[in-house]
């Protein structure tokens, strides 16, 4: 949330993308969030995201709940239309605006405490039931706005700012969208834009749920030694299974890394995401072997960032409930109604 | 005590197991009477269990036309030894029991102002079936055959009904032929002339159709153009959703394709479903829940977004006992309160009153226009007796030159042609704002809390946002179903108001008390907010009876509060036991303060 609207002047020499959009055009309003938060770090990358796929603004609805991590929706896409819901129900709402328009882009932008704590019900059913979307967890560990507070996805024996000990255990979104069927699972680290902004270009361009837990330290009370969401403690422990890259028939972005063995995938908007293997035997298209891989590298205390699952064949909420292909908001009302005609067999039927 | 005598104006009920195969049955057996022209009214009483628990079934005949319950029983079906005691008691003086007489009962079990009928119906069945589910489904088609004989029910509308029911499965029909054929010689032959009440054919029924609420409101969501429907089950409204699925099925698929032109989801809970209604209207798409109380609780959040965001919904809510679990499968009018003003922080919403399955129907289409044209929350208050029970009303109609008011959308023409966009500004001094879809344009749609949709916290925007809802709670007066008042045929010192189902025995009770020389002007509230006309009625007696069901008076309350009427004026009637309001009760109810009232006048 902010009243401060961002100055129009802009640089002549500014990139366009085939749209005419500069990556002015996918900005919002100045962000309010402390300096260094992480979370600024990835509505850049969204909007990075956006710019490069060539998306139109207002064709993408921002969804949020409350917390730090739901006021950002307000930050990016300042032509999208947003809506700023109460405390972990964002994906029951996002699944009705889904529902009532299947055109629009639909991201979901939530934080731990809104999706782990208070809303893990509505984050795992919304996945569950196969909602098209981004659904992306900006994952610090504590609840900021109410000023340090442990959330769900605390670690155990992690250490608040304040001194106390987290005692208990922490839960895993990553893995737990896998468990319940997200077709698309990623996670990154908000201190690495090289690997989020092809990871969420993937993610919108995946025709089903696709859900990307982003790690992002809260500088003000989370970011001390004794936590596991600190800038130096991701950074030590992060293992990044891939890199990822998107190739727009355009141009790529441009990759600092290496790559060992590739793959490319075709994607379904006719981009290709390339997949740079950086463990020799990670298949993200496997999603046991995720699952297991998720596990055993977090009991080595190591954090697994990159494309985490991806099932290329990948289907939605509209398919199952074998939805008309048209929006069900623009049905005209002699398609809806059964008029005078539609009463006489039912009085019949009641008689 | 002499043995009641009646035509077409009786009470029958029915005392069974559930899960017995009784519930068929006794539809049937209403049906049948209606078939003949005679206005039935029925009511279930069942517990909340599937197997083995005691139900009831009550059938008012009233060649009158009474649709509401009586009070009394004056005949007994007496088919459930757990309730037998409580179920001898509850005969009115001079009437009879029905009841298997296979095993013996001993004499004090029995009272001597009623007429005792006697049929060895376990005998019976398992003489003429061997395998014992048979025995039990037979044994409900045979009392229903000997209750035709013993009442005047005719065979041949009973048989039709048969074919009716088992129309494609054929091979059913001859044994339940021959089972009601069973009951009926039996009666005929041992038990001629000894029952006093008769059904005569007559021409009282019309074209009048036999309905449940629940099923009205699922037709009446499709009629109001819902696409998408969340919700989570819960007694009494589960079967509003299954209703709207079925309605949809049959009238909402796309005859080339096989694709729905609907959406109806399951939640994992009611919040969950309102916050699904709450997405799907703000993306313009007509939707709405079907809840019962603990849901509206769940859901009180989510009310206040949509109140304070501006966010069109439609909430039915199918009343029963509360509060907490309370009595989930009996009826009440206790949610009014939690409705008007769901949610924390101030709010106000419109409660819309249907009186029957009727007017549910036409509240529920109706209920989208008002939830787009006021972009607020709607709700539809009925409760379990209009939802789950059959109700004889008027044949359902729809005017096609009706079209649908989808409020205040600003398209992207709009925009483009420079009309002034902000979504929280008052335009049109209605204090109803305009809305733009997501999508809709570019660059001109997407815009907090200020009168342009910035985000403030400023006290003086606050307030001005706040004040204009309030204006806009006003313009819902003119736009809402306005109350019927109807004048006693002489001149009343009284009034008496009462909304919803209360209204069948109302009716009854009415005519009961000008019978009587008590004359009542009435006024029957059909929605919230109040206009005018309502204060205007109050303010026209000394005294208002105020009927309704629920413990704390709450409509009295919501007057009160809204109206700034002194409560001494109101006298609450009030019934809550769970059961279904009597025309005896009210007729008792009036009939004795207004003598108290006499009396204290005297004195």
């Amino acid at each position: 949330m902010t009243y401060i609207a961002k100055p129009k002047l802009r640089h002549p020499g500014i990139a366009v993308n085939k749209l005419g959009f500069t990556h002015r055009d996918y900005e919002g309003s100045i962000s309010t969030l402390c300096a260094g938060c992480g979370h600024d770090s990835i509505s850049f990358a969204i909007i990075q995201a956006c710019f490069e796929l060539n998306i139109e603004p207002h064709r993408v609805a921002k969804l949020s709940g409350i917390g730090c991590s739901s006021k950002t929706p307000d930050y990016l896409l300042g032509q999208s239309h947003g809506f700023n819901s109460v405390h972990g129900r964002m994906p029951s709402v996002l699944t009705g605006a889904n529902l009532a328009n299947r055109d629009l882009l639909y991201m979901g932008v939530s934080g731990d405490g809104d999706s782990a704590s208070i809303g893990l019900g509505q984050f795992v059913h919304c996945v569950r039931r196969g909602v098209n979307m981004v659904y992306i967890t900006e994952n610090n560990g504590v609840y900021g706005l109410t000023k340090g507070q442990f959330s769900a996805t605390a670690d155990k024996g992690s250490k608040s700012k304040a001194g106390g000990s987290n005692m208990d255990s922490p839960l895993d979104l990553v893995s737990m969208a896998l468990m319940v069927g997200a077709t698309f699972v990623g996670r990154s680290f908000s201190g690495d834009k090289a690997q989020m902004v092809p990871l969420i270009m993937a993610a919108m361009s995946h025709p089903g749920p696709a859900f990307i837990d982003i790690v992002s330290p809260c500088v003000a009370f989370n970011n001390h030694a004794g936590s596991t969401k600190a800038y130096d403690f991701v950074r030590a422990h992060n293992e990044a299974v891939n890199r990822l890259d998107i190739i727009e028939p355009r141009e790529a972005i441009t990759v600092e890394y290496a790559p060992g063995t590739s793959e490319e995938v075709a994607l379904h908007d006719g981009s290709t995401l390339r997949l740079a293997k950086l463990a020799a035997d990670y298949d993200p298209f496997d999603r046991i072997g995720a699952m297991n891989y998720l596990q055993s590298r977090a009991a080595a205390g190591e954090l697994v960032t990159g494309l985490i699952y991806m099932d290329s064949g990948a289907s939605d909420m509209h398919a199952n409930l074998n939805t008309v292909p048209a929006p069900l908001n623009r049905l005209s009302e002699k398609e809806l109604c059964p008029g005078a005609k539609g009463l006489d067999a039912f009085n019949a039927a009641h008689r | 005590m002499p043995a009641i005598k009646s035509i077409n104006d009786f009470v029958v009920k029915f005392a069974n197991v559930n899960g017995s195969g009784s519930a068929s049955a006794n539809e049937m057996f209403a049906r049948s009477i209606l078939r003949m022209g005679v206005p039935v009214a029925s009511r279930n009483i069942f517990p909340s269990n599937i197997q083995g628990l005691p139900t009831w079934y009550e059938v008012r005949i009233s060649g009158k036309g009474w649709v509401g319950r009586r009070g009394g029983v004056d005949l007994m079906v007496a088919m459930n030894p757990q309730t037998w005691d409580k179920d001898i008691a509850s005969i009115d003086p001079g009437g009879y029991l029905f009841y298997d007489s296979s095993r013996p009962i001993p004499l004090s079990k029995f009272r001597d102002d009623i007429t005792v009928v006697r049929m060895p119906l376990t005998e019976i069945c398992n003489a003429a079936y061997k395998d014992p589910r048979q025995r039990q489904l037979f044994k409900n088609i045979i009392y229903i055959g000997a209750l035709a004989q013993l009442l005047g029910i005719e065979m041949a509308v009973l048989e039709q009904l048969i074919g009716e029911q088992y129309k494609g499965k054929d091979a059913l029909i001859a044994p339940n032929h021959q089972a009601l054929r069973m009951g009926h010689d039996y009666a005929r032959d041992n038990l001629a002339g000894i029952c006093g009440l008769k059904i005569e054919r007559a021409d009282e029924v019309g074209d009048r159709i036999f309905v449940s609420g629940n099923d009205a409101a699922g037709l009446g969501c499709v009629y109001g153009g819902a696409t998408v429907a969340a919700w989570y089950p819960i007694t009494p409204s589960t079967s509003v959703a299954e209703a709207f699925a079925k309605h949809c099925r049959k009238y909402r698929v796309d005859a080339a394709t096989g694709k729905n032109k609907f959406a109806i989801v399951q939640s994992e809970d009611e919040i969950s479903a309102i916050g699904t209604v709450i997405g799907a209207s703000w993306n313009g798409a007509r939707a709405f829940t079907a809840t019962s109380g603990p849901g509206i609780s769940l859901m009180q959040e989510f009310l206040g977004l949509a109140y304070f965001a501006e966010i069109p919904a439609v909430i039915i809510d199918v009343q029963r006992g509360g509060p907490s679990t309370g009595m989930p499968t009996r009826t009440q009018q206790s949610d009014l309160l939690v409705c008007a003003y769901a949610s924390h922080g101030d709010t106000k919403h419109v409660l819309l009153l249907p009186e029957d399955p009727r007017e549910l129907f036409e509240f529920c289409a109706l209920s989208f226009d008002l939830a787009e044209r006021l972009q607020t929350p709607i709700f539809v208050l009925e409760d379990l007796d209009i939802g789950m029970n059959d109700w004889l009303c008027e044949p359902f109609v729809w005017d096609d030159k009706r079209s649908y008011d989808r409020g205040k959308i600003m398209t992207a023409e709009d925009l483009e042609a420079g009309k002034t966009f902000g979504r929280y500004l008052d335009v049109d001094g209605d204090a109803i704002p305009w809305r733009t879809l997501p999508g809709t344009h570019p660059t001109k749609g997407a815009r907090g809390r200020d009168r342009f949709a910035k985000y403030s916290e400023e006290g003086a925007v606050y307030q001005d946002n706040m004040q204009r809802l309030l204006r806009k709670f006003e313009t819902a007066k003119a736009l809402v179903p306005a109350p019927v008042v109807e004048r006693a045929k002489e001149k009343a010192k009284c009034g008496v108001i009462y909304f919803g189902s209360t209204t069948a025995a109302m009716r009854e009770a009415l005519a009961a008390l000008a019978a009587d020389g008590i004359h009542l002007d009435t006024m029957r509230l059909r929605a919230f907010p109040f206009n005018d006309a309502v204060t205007d009625f109050i303010n026209a007696y000394d005294q208002v009876f105020l009927v309704e069901q629920n413990r704390d008076a709450q409509m009295r309350s919501l007057l009160v509060n809204e109206c700034g009427i002194d409560p001494a004026r109101f006298i609450s009637i009030l019934h809550y036991d769970g059961q279904v309001i009597t025309a005896r009760f009210i007729i008792n109810a009036i009939a004795e303060r207004i003598a108290l009232k006499k009396k204290e006048a005297a004195e």
